[in-house]
């Protein structure tokens, strides 16, 4: 048995995203941008999958832009509005300590090029307000980017109340939506966004295509110098199976996107149930304000590669927080924010579901993780000292 | 997975001698929580030989693969030549890890070596200093 329980990472692609996709590789493989029939018929299909994608987001045609995923688009959006606020000598940016590192690495740049970041502060239960938001906005303030959902945690920001407030101080308002999209409902006119990214893959759709919607009137900063593509915004060939792709997907979520998440939330919670009895465990981020598919966890004693491997064993395919998974000598920045002890820290343990998931998947991930974590604990002098009293547990 | 060698990856799933030596003559921990790994090495030493090795690892997949050839490459060796033994050695003898866990194989040299000096100051065998370097050589655990 294998289970992919990793679709925060990417998902697996369906069949009416594949399918969309083919007619475009194989018979209306023309270039948009091209006169000739083939060209033509390939520009009809891209005018059709932005209408439809701006659709699934409530906002105009024009206001969507094709990029390459949802780190390219986090980088578009915030340079714009971070040069746009340049011009009106306006040179301070305010976002979250948890956000992806699309937007933190962006951040950082900009900061050499002499902005000032603000990254408020996370509560422990993975959620920021809208107050925090207001309290931080200055005169001199140009963007706020504040995440729909958290990657790692899954924990869902007051989104439109930070775009309310946003608006009302005349600060643009960017969301990265790479998680949300598909899976939460978004409507950009309603929840006062200005700005937000998303990225196909995570909803079903192939990877490397995403999109940016941009509210009328922001003028974008071209990345990428070339063509007219886009309206001048973005050069390059659209990548045009993909962007069909992307909007199969998302339309196809889109429609599913109530009755899909009481499926997964149903599992996510029998999951966060099971795990929640291994002793000295912590659920990472808020259990209600949650994405339907993420379970996150804590485990004292032990550390997240060696969890990941032996759960890969078992058919079980997660992810994990822990330093040695993510290349660096810290563990994640996401846990860290939420105030988790890098020892905790490093024994994390992602698992994201999809529609996809059978209760009786995750009975057995239940029974798995059990017995890897009593097993690495086994071994494990760290858990020696927390089972023996030398040293005190932080978790129950 | 492809990230490990086969031989990584059976140290790691098969362990050898997992456990504690409740009487050990040489008992050495290095590493620190915080960075994610710590290992523990108990020493059985009669006749100035290792007779009995036993550890503990908390850690990724090449900690715990790193102790576990470490434990190997010492068993019923004499306490000189268990002196001698490299962070290479255990390396090479995993058929290699990747460049970023080789701090693993260094963990493991240094928690032989501390149990070893462990060993030295209970009996009051007297040793060189410099043998014994610190457990922060690797700067790992430098955050």
């Amino acid at each position: 048995m294998t289970i992919y329980a990793d679709n925060a990472a990417t998902t697996k692609m369906s069949r009416t995203a594949i399918d969309a996709m083919l007619p475009y590789m194989e018979e209306i493989y023309g270039n948009p941008s091209s006169l000739h029939s083939v060209g033509q018929r390939a520009n009809e299909a891209l005018a059709d999958a932005r209408k439809r994608i701006a659709a699934c987001l409530g906002c105009e045609t024009r206001e969507i832009i094709f990029t390459s995923g949802g780190s390219e688009a986090d980088n578009h959006a915030i340079t714009s509005a971070a040069y746009l606020g340049e011009k009106q000598g306006k040179k301070h940016i305010i976002s979250t300590a948890f956000e992806h590192h699309a937007v933190l690495h962006t951040l950082k740049r900009l900061e050499k090029e002499g902005f000032e970041i603000t990254l408020l502060d996370v509560h422990e239960n993975g959620l920021i307000t809208a107050k925090q938001v207001s309290d931080a906005i200055r005169p001199d303030t140009c963007l706020v980017t504040v995440m729909y959902a958290n990657n790692e945690i899954g924990t869902i920001q007051p989104i439109e109340e930070i775009g309310a407030v946003c608006r009302e101080r005349g600060v643009l308002f960017h969301t990265d939506a790479v998680q949300a999209a598909g899976h939460l409902h978004i409507d950009v006119k309603a929840q006062n966004i200005d700005m937000l990214s998303l990225s196909a893959h995570k909803f079903h759709g192939p990877k490397g295509i995403g999109a940016l919607y941009a509210k009328r009137g922001i003028r974008l900063t071209n990345l990428i110098e070339g063509g007219a593509q886009e309206q001048g915004r973005r050069a390059g060939t659209e990548n045009i199976p993909a962007i069909m792709g992307m909007a199969a997907a998302l339309e196809e979520a889109c429609a599913h996107i109530d009755e899909n998440a009481a499926k997964v939330s149903a599992l996510r919670d029998r999951l966060i149930a099971g795990l929640a009895e291994i002793p000295h465990g912590i659920l990472n981020g808020d259990a209600v304000h949650r994405l339907p598919g993420n379970v996150n966890f804590c485990f004292e004693g032990i550390e997240g590669e060696s969890l990941l491997l032996l759960l890969d064993d078992k058919g079980v395919y997660a992810s994990s927080g822990s330093a040695c998974t993510s290349g660096s000598l810290d563990p994640s920045h996401v846990l860290l924010a939420i105030g988790r002890p890098h020892e905790i820290a490093h024994g994390s343990l992602r698992l994201t579901l999809s529609e996809e998931t059978t209760a009786e998947e995750v009975d057995y991930v239940i029974q798995a993780v059990r017995n890897v974590v009593e097993y690495l604990r086994g071994m494990s002098p760290v858990w020696r000292d927390l089972a023996s009293g030398k040293q005190q547990f932080v978790t129950k | 997975m492809a990230l490990y060698s086969d031989k990584v990856m059976d140290h790691f799933r098969n362990p050898r001698n997992v456990g504690v030596i409740e009487d050990a003559d040489g008992v050495g921990e290095v590493g620190n929580a915080k960075c994610g790994d710590i290992m523990k090495i108990y020493l059985k030493i009669d006749d100035d030989t290792i007779t009995d090795v036993k550890f503990e690892t908390f850690g990724c997949g090449s900690a715990i693969a790193s102790s576990s050839m470490a434990t190997e490459l010492i068993k019923g060796k004499p306490v000189s030549e268990a002196m001698e033994l490299t962070n290479k050695a255990v390396a090479e003898a995993l058929d290699g890890l990747p460049a970023h866990k080789l701090h693993c194989s260094v963990l493991a040299e240094e928690a032989i070596k501390a149990a070893l000096k462990d060993y030295y100051d209970k009996n009051g065998i007297a040793y060189d200093e410099s043998q014994f370097p610190d457990c922060a050589s690797c700067g790992h655990c430098d955050v």
